[in-house]
């Protein structure tokens, strides 16, 4: 499942509601991004994560697909918000769900590597110096190519 | 054709989208780039640096060779940052 939302989540419920009525699953995984504080040197008030309506729906459910191509999945959630957001405010949730837990635990860190690549969202931080737009970075593409099959 | 801008692109270009029609001659993703530069200093200057330039025809992550047509939704953005740490 997928969603994307200005609000927030309440992760307890959101794998409760996953999970629930699927006697099947054996483990969940999950992952909580959060908001922080500093990035750099520089304190940051505020970030806003600006979309592109549509396409984000599209690679996220692509992304989705692709994860239950490669391992045996009974259930999987991705929550990425957009609007402005506090330090420690919750960006993104991802949840699988399987049978075991290293189809779970593998598919769950696939997920969040791909979506941060692939899924159109931009970060605008608020710092003191002003807002600036968030660069990608290299190492995110090179946590996403070592899922890359040969 | 519809011409969308995110971020910084946008920011710089000076709108979230626009109507275009560009001259038939204009086929590929790297022909309409380089045609949208010369609507305005705002746009040549945004799209100076092609290396951040991200491009999606109809939701869909595009190259510079792929074509594009008057019917296409073409969506222009730096590299993406989502999720988190």
């Amino acid at each position: 499942m997928i969603r994307v939302q200005r609000e927030d989540f309440d992760v307890g419920a959101e794998i409760e509601a996953l999970t629930r009525d699927n006697p099947a699953i054996g483990g969940v995984a999950s992952f909580i991004g959060l908001v922080r504080d500093v990035a750099g040197s520089d304190r940051v008030r505020a970030m806003t994560l600006e979309h592109y309506p549509g396409m984000t729906e599209r690679q996220l459910a692509a992304i989705d697909e692709e994860a239950r191509r490669r391992w045996p999945l009974d259930a999987t959630l991705i929550i990425h918000r957009f609007g402005r957001l506090e330090p420690g405010d919750r960006i993104v949730l991802v949840v699988t769900a399987s049978a075991h837990r290293q189809a779970a635990l593998e598919a769950c860190a696939f997920l969040i590597d791909w979506l941060k690549t692939k899924a159109p969202f931009w970060k605008n931080e608020e710092t003191p110096h002003g807002a600036r737009w968030v660069a990608a970075r290299h190492e995110d593409d090179a946590a996403a190519a070592r899922w890359q099959k040969p | 054709m519809k011409v969308l801008y995110f971020a910084w692109l946008r920011q710089r270009v000076g709108c979230d989208q626009e109507e275009v029609t560009p001259p038939a001659s204009v086929t590929t993703v790297a022909a309409l780039i380089d045609w949208l530069k010369t609507r305005s200093a705002r746009h040549a200057e945004a799209l100076k640096d092609s290396s951040v330039v991200r491009v999606a025809v109809n939701q869909e992550y595009a190259r510079p060779g792929d074509s594009v047509g008057p019917n296409d939704e073409i969506a222009l953005f730096p590299p993406v940052t989502g999720g988190s740490a």
